[in-house]
């Protein structure tokens, strides 16, 4: 591979699906310049959550972001949201290849 | 048969479930049929709507919004002295009571015409204003004039929800269109209606084995409650009805819309406005419990009811 690699962060949000349009603003508002969401299904320290219906169905947000912007990410969402919602977030290190589309918001 | 055969359909689900088979209607199959079920309840009502003066459904659709917030009003210190539930939980659950579940509702009505039993065409305009006023009481009771309230969040997610969005759509297409105008469309909203509701349920049946586990943490008084509190409610609705002179159908319905406990907006509504409330327990009632006791025990009990007390108001 000749094309220079970077590193940037990977942040991994696994949540319930309701919280979809308020962490879709809180991302934007935070800086995040894109996101991935998928539907997702699994097992946790909520139960089984088989996306059968509204109330059951988990999504998975993926936010390739800059060092800051993933810190601010985790800390807000962290406060608002996981004393009463399931949502799981990690996050690790990637090598992109345009990292000018990942960094934070300008200023 | 004492109960509408369409119901088999969430018992096939339910034991489907409970034997852990591997039937499963992908997520969007359900979204699809519950947009269905509600533009096709939406419409048949609005139908039936333009064969009268809307004018004149303004004071009953008072009064029953009125009677109706009795029902949260009612159910939450019981809940919450009995019970001993937190106040959010008791708050939560006690909207989900208020608000109304609208294939309860559907399966109501074909109950009634499988009997030739007539009914006010235009009960489907309360089931649409019954949703949101016992979630806005549910939210007032879990914060009690706190601040921090998210009304506005409340109010967007509710009104611009599908359940409103296409159950008043559907209304005010079926109204503006009138019979004649609809009836191209008959074929696939009304036609189809019942296949579609037993698609419906048999999911229902599905999604509601999947919540036996949290029925085993709502523990036994909510059990009770979740069986009693609808009975009350049905025996609401149609002493309401009696007093506004429907039909011994339209007070069936309209007992049912008080006996129904809401599991799909409530739900998302609560998780929005109160997110400090356990969705297992308000979920584990109204669905695990309260759901198939109307199906199968309180839909016949509210319509023998509405037959022995009618005009005792």
């Amino acid at each position: 591979m000749n094309l220079p690699l970077s590193l940037r962060r990977l942040l991994t949000i696994i949540c319930e699906a309701s919280l979809e349009p308020e962490l879709v603003r809180e991302l934007a508002r935070l800086g995040a310049r894109g996101y991935t969401i998928t539907e997702a299904r699994g097992q946790g320290a909520h139960g089984l959550r088989d996306g059968a219906w509204g109330a059951s169905a988990n999504i998975r947000v993926e936010v390739l972001c800059d060092e800051l912007t993933a810190e601010a990410i985790v800390d807000t969402l962290h406060a608002g949201y996981s004393a009463n919602y399931g949502m799981v977030m990690f996050v690790t290190d990637v090598a992109v290849l345009r990292p000018d589309k990942f960094r934070g918001a300008p200023g | 048969m004492p109960f509408e055969p369409v119901i088999l359909f969430f018992v096939l689900g339910l034991v489907a479930g409970i034997v852990r088979s591997d039937l499963k209607l992908p997520g969007v199959v359900y979204e699809a049929l519950s947009i269905f079920l509600l533009l096709a309840i939406g419409l048949k009502g609005g139908v039936e709507l333009s064969r009268h003066n809307v004018a004149d459904l303004a004071l009953p659709a008072l009064v029953i919004v009125a009677v109706a917030l009795l029902i949260p009003l009612a159910a939450f210190p019981v809940l919450q002295r009995l019970g001993r539930l937190p106040r959010a939980d008791a708050a939560s659950i006690a909207a989900h009571y208020g608000s109304v579940s609208v294939v309860t509702f559907a399966v109501a009505s074909s109950y009634l015409a499988s009997r030739g039993e007539p009914a006010e065409g235009y009960m489907v305009v309360f089931l649409a204003l019954l949703e949101l006023p016992a979630l806005v009481m549910g939210v007032a009771l879990a914060r009690r004039g706190a601040a921090d309230t998210r009304w506005g969040k409340l109010f967007h997610e509710v009104l611009a929800g599908k359940s409103i969005v296409l159950l008043g759509g559907g209304l005010l297409i079926g109204w503006l269109a009138g019979p004649e105008g609809i009836q191209p469309l008959d074929r696939v909203f009304f036609d189809l209606f019942k296949g579609m509701l037993a698609f419906f349920l048999l999911e229902m049946g599905l999604v509601v084995a999947g919540r036996l586990a949290d029925l085993r943490r709502a523990g036994v008084f909510l059990a009770v409650f979740a069986v009693l509190m609808p009975l009350a409610g049905g025996l609401l609705g149609v002493l309401t009805a009696n007093l506004l002179d429907f039909s011994v159908g339209g007070a069936m319905l309209l007992a049912t819309l008080y006996a129904s406990a809401s599991y799909i907006a409530a739900p998302a509504a609560m998780r929005i406005a109160v997110p400090e409330a356990n969705p297992a327990l308000s979920i584990g009632a109204s669905l695990g419990i309260t759901f198939p006791f109307n199906l199968l025990v309180g839909v016949p009990t509210y319509h023998w009811l509405a037959s022995h007390l009618a005009g005792v108001i």
